[in-house]
């Protein structure tokens, strides 16, 4: 299969819905350790990045993500911004002229993506951060090559969401916390869920 | 006389219109940029604003950034990273109200930026009581 500006369309918009329809579940979440922004911040960015890719007819997959990064960068406000305006950034140069890509070269565009976060945000696995959720499913895209099980990669995505309960905050605002932190799924994990799994329910449409 | 730039950044644009004047009452000379709040008015910070309050107070004698919480640091270190003129910007560890006041009045001493850099992250040892 292949994702086309057409795919990747589908799958911001649909992370939009998922996003909106979840927006104080994940303040919800933000408040229990954090500022209470992140599902506001999301819903805002994410409408915006859906409005400008409706607006815009797109041949290059690369320019098409250059825009959702720079979007999510001057209309999220809260840390997720730079965070997941960088991944996109990133990930648009390894794909800038190209009209499609194979999931191997999805794949090494989230990867260059998943490197943006690291240096943006400074943090590691279990560190409690999205990087939780980012890192180990990179890991099983790249394994699969360009054969994926697109469910599988939902549920490895889901689970190491739902892990970072246990583990104790290290960076951003939950780490003021400390121990309190345990207990509580990371906000930005959840996030990055839906957007993997968007994803994912996007190319498994595809294979039909 | 140059002078090293402030600017400061916060995840509230009443705090930085607030600190800026209370900085003005003891210093009136030294450029100062703020930025302070999301493009509508919400909370949060934006990496264009920042970019802007740099641009806007640029000094060749150097740029010296406080910012309040996490990530507004992220934002900040966007900021200077879309700048070309990198190597004279730079972001302070340090208490943003004590931190500002310190810079501010090191910075209008003619001081240099590593300097002003040093008043204001000394800010951090500081005993209030």
């Amino acid at each position: 299969m292949l994702f086309t500006v057409n795919e990747l369309k589908s799958w911001f918009i649909y992370l939009n819905e998922v996003i909106q329809s979840k927006k104080s579940y994940l303040t919800d979440l933000d408040q229990a350790i954090g500022d209470g922004d992140h599902g506001l911040n999301l819903a805002r960015g994410f409408h915006e990045v859906t409005k400008k890719l409706e607006s815009k007819e797109y041949t290059d997959v690369g320019a098409l993500l250059k825009d959702t990064g720079m979007v999510l960068l001057s209309k999220v406000g809260g840390a997720s911004g730079p965070l997941y305006g960088s991944a996109f950034l990133k990930a648009a140069t390894v794909l800038q002229g190209k009209e499609s890509a194979t999931p191997t070269e999805l794949t090494s565009a989230l990867e260059a993506g998943l490197d943006a976060i690291k240096a943006r945000g400074k943090a590691n696995l279990t560190d409690k951060t999205m990087i939780d959720v980012w890192e180990p499913v990179l890991e099983f895209l790249k394994e699969s090559g360009d054969e994926v099980n697109w469910d599988e990669g939902s549920r490895l995505a889901e689970e190491k969401m739902n892990a970072t309960k246990d583990l104790e905050a290290r960076k951003g605002r939950a780490a003021y916390l400390g121990k309190r932190s345990i207990g509580h799924i990371d906000p930005g994990a959840t996030s990055s869920y839906y957007l993997f799994s968007t994803l994912f329910d996007v190319a498994k449409g595809v294979n039909k | 006389m140059d002078f090293v730039s402030v600017v400061l950044l916060s995840h509230s644009n009443e705090i930085v219109r607030g600190l800026e004047k209370l900085l003005r009452q003891v210093q009136s000379e030294v450029a100062l940029a703020i930025a302070g709040g999301t493009d509508e008015g919400e909370i949060g910070t934006d990496v264009f604003q920042v970019k802007h309050a740099i641009e806007s107070v640029y000094s060749k004698k150097g740029v010296i950034i406080l910012f309040d919480l996490g990530s507004a640091l992220l934002n900040a270190e966007m900021a200077i990273e879309m700048l070309d003129n990198q190597e004279n910007i730079v972001i302070c560890d340090a208490p943003l109200v004590e931190g500002a006041f310190a810079a501010i009045i090191e910075s209008g001493c003619g001081s240099s930026l590593e300097e002003v850099k040093a008043a204001a992250e000394g800010a951090k040892q500081v005993n209030k009581l």
